[in-house]
């Protein structure tokens, strides 16, 4: 008891004397964050001049990065921010830069070229853009050159969509007891494969949607053990696309960390759907996928929005195969800018090294979220 | 807890002792029906006090023995202790309150509510019959079950009750739509809707035709093997493969065909397919 008050009265004392440290001490970079100051270096080298940079959008001090620019003649300040962020609501809208990289790839006297890599903070996890930053001497400081790049513009214009949608009447409290209500949706994993990772056992699979109403899906899995005893119980979580219409297929990942496959008896599987209010548009065309081989392997590609509505943030899912159809792994990507009408965005789903070798076909599924939910 | 209520437990218990020795001193029917008035007639002298216990509820009423005692109904079926109190005996005796035999309302469970054509056995109902006081009918009664299509078809199935519940299964037919499925007792009706939705889509094909420097693929009217419209909404997935890479499109099915667009890539090949049906291939060498 007398050791539990002593400790406490410790820590009390520590916490206090911290703090009164840190006030009257402030590191560099507290000062910064609290307003009172910069963390910026002075420009002498490009190293340093695209390192501001970097600290300037981390601190979304947006006036004084488009001021650092050599070239900021060639575009304002708000297409600066929006070349960053996006011109419509996606995914990195209200996101905060983390933690970025600078990687010089070569350098002269008067210009240098960097590789400026940013690490964005999004509620799907981090998100990755890359921009090859040109730094020009301007006489005893460097400048970097912003690589703007200017989105498409979609000319204002009215798309008439034949809509179709599903809406759904459950049972109310007029009805009798007998009456039944509206069955879930049927639903049926396709296939599955247990695949052992350094990370555990994973499980990859297909679900088919075989009704003929939209289903909102999710997969749980329960490894059991040989003598019988479960194991683990895990979900697909985001590693699936939820929202399938009929006849829509979608693949699935779940994780099971720390675990063997020799500690495996039997897998149960339990794939659950619910019907849900759903329309069947947009449609995105998933042009140009290319498996691209190891080192990096990746799986390639653009996602084209034909339909009329903007699509704020997309989620391509690759179902990967090897030769004799049986999935191999399953990988996905969150697009971070919003689908405009038939304008093409990249995107890029990496694929384990070891695994690459083993995958001849892939099959990518995109699910969409536009603001204002489902319409 | 209320005195009433060990009044009447203690009552109870003092019956079941008191057996039918002295049940002369009442005369009651065996069986009631449920909502039908009845009687009963007490011998003897003085004051009494009769007492029914049955199901859920407790009746008390004075009497002057060797009067009638009359009650206008007892609605719950089940069985009944009646008990008669006076100061000097205690008698009781038993009887049933039975369903009343007009069913007045069916209790129809019918599943599923959707489910593709063309199956056997695969849609169930099942009855419960209950008097105008929601009481099981338990004596057998003649139930008709009834399917019937949009289109006329119907199939129908009699089932005989037995204590209260009857159950029948029947085919999905080979027509889409929203078929009636009834269950009948006398004139008392009820009804559910079993929808009857295509199966798998059945040779889909697809033509292509260039559109400037794109290719519009277009479905054929999609129909499962029953010739059945495959519902709007349905995902048609068209795929285009060329020099090791490919694009693909997930398009509903609108008014009955997929339609989308995709670049024009000579040599390359054109695919349909729909959940796990693959339709037909077509090579474009411009």
């Amino acid at each position: 008891m007398r050791k539990g008050t002593l400790l406490a009265a410790g820590l009390a004392g520590a916490t206090v004397a911290f703090v009164a440290i840190g006030t009257v001490w402030p590191g560099p970079s507290a000062v910064a964050y609290a307003g009172g100051g910069n963390l910026l270096r002075s420009s002498s080298t490009p190293e340093e001049a695209v390192a501001n940079l970097g600290d300037e959008i981390r601190g979304q001090d947006w006036g004084k990065a488009y001021a650092s620019f050599a070239n900021r003649a060639e575009f304002t300040q708000s297409e600066f921010v929006h070349d960053l962020t996006g011109y419509y609501p996606n995914l990195l809208t209200y996101t905060t830069l983390d933690k970025f990289e600078v990687r010089p790839l070569h350098a002269s006297a008067n210009d240098a070229e960097l590789e400026l890599k940013l690490h964005w903070a999004t509620v799907v996890g981090s998100a990755v853009s890359t921009r090859d930053v040109h730094v020009v001497r301007n006489g005893d400081h460097w400048e970097p050159d912003w690589p703007i790049v200017k989105q498409a513009a979609v000319p204002p214009q009215v798309i008439p969509v034949n809509y179709l949608r599903w809406d759904v009447i459950y049972r109310g409290p007029g009805d009798d007891w007998g009456a039944q209500d509206v069955d879930a949706p049927h639903v049926r994993i396709v296939d599955m494969h247990p695949l052992e990772r350094a990370e555990g056992v994973v499980l990859v699979g297909e679900l088919l949607n075989e009704d003929v109403v939209p289903a909102f899906v999710s997969v749980n899995g329960t490894l059991i053990s040989k003598s019988q005893v479960p194991i683990a119980t895990e979900g697909s979580f985001d590693k699936i696309s939820h929202l399938l219409l009929p006849k829509q297929v979608t693949p699935f990942l779940i994780m099971f960390p720390n675990v063997t496959l020799s500690q495996v008896g039997s897998i149960r599987m339990t794939p659950q759907s619910a019907l849900v209010s759903a329309s069947a548009d947009p449609v995105i065309e998933i042009a140009d996928e290319q498996l691209h081989p190891a080192p990096d392997a990746a799986l390639t590609g653009q996602l084209i929005n034909q339909s009329g509505q903007i699509v704020n943030v997309a989620h391509v899912l690759g179902t990967f195969y090897d030769k004799s159809g049986q999935v191999v792994w399953v990988a996905d990507q969150y697009v971070d800018h919003a689908l405009l009408p038939q304008s093409p965005v990249p995107f890029s789903i990496h694929i384990p090294q070891d695994l690459a070798k083993n995958v001849s076909t892939q099959r990518s599924v995109v699910a969409t979220y536009s603001s204002g939910g489902l319409q | 807890m209320p005195r009433s209520t060990f009044l009447v437990a203690g009552l109870a218990l003092a019956a079941a002792h008191l057996a039918f020795a002295q049940s002369e001193r009442m005369n009651l029917p065996k069986i009631v029906e449920a909502g039908s008035g009845f009687s009963i007639q007490s011998s003897g002298s003085g004051k009494a006090t009769l007492y029914l216990i049955g199901p859920g509820r407790v009746l008390k009423q004075d009497l002057q023995l060797g009067d009638t005692a009359s009650f206008s109904s007892l609605y719950h079926a089940g069985h009944y202790l009646a008990v008669l109190v006076s100061q000097s005996f205690t008698a009781s005796d038993s009887f049933d309150v039975v369903p009343a035999g007009k069913p007045a309302t069916l209790s129809f469970l019918a599943k599923p509510s959707r489910l593709p054509v063309g199956l056997h056995d695969a849609i169930t109902g099942a009855v419960y019959v209950f008097d105008a006081y929601h009481n099981l009918i338990t004596a057998p009664t003649q139930v008709a079950f009834e399917l019937s299509n949009p289109s006329g078809g119907t199939q129908q199935r009699s089932v005989t009750a037995r204590d209260g519940s009857a159950w029948t299964a029947m085919d999905s037919t080979a027509q889409q739509g929203a078929d009636k499925f009834a269950a009948r007792v006398g004139n008392i009706t009820s009804t559910r809707v079993v929808a009857q939705v295509p199966g798998d889509p059945c040779g889909l094909k697809m033509n292509v035709h260039p559109v400037g420097e794109k290719l519009q693929l277009t479905t054929d009217p999609v129909r499962d093997c029953n010739g059945n419209a495959i519902s709007d909404g349905t995902v048609v997935t068209f795929t285009e493969r060329y020099g090791g890479a490919q694009s693909t499109v997930d398009a509903p099915l609108k008014r009955g065909i997929a339609e989308a667009t995709m670049q024009v890539h000579p040599g390359a090949t054109l695919s349909v397919a729909s959940g796990v049906v693959m339709g037909n291939q077509i090579g474009w060498a411009k």
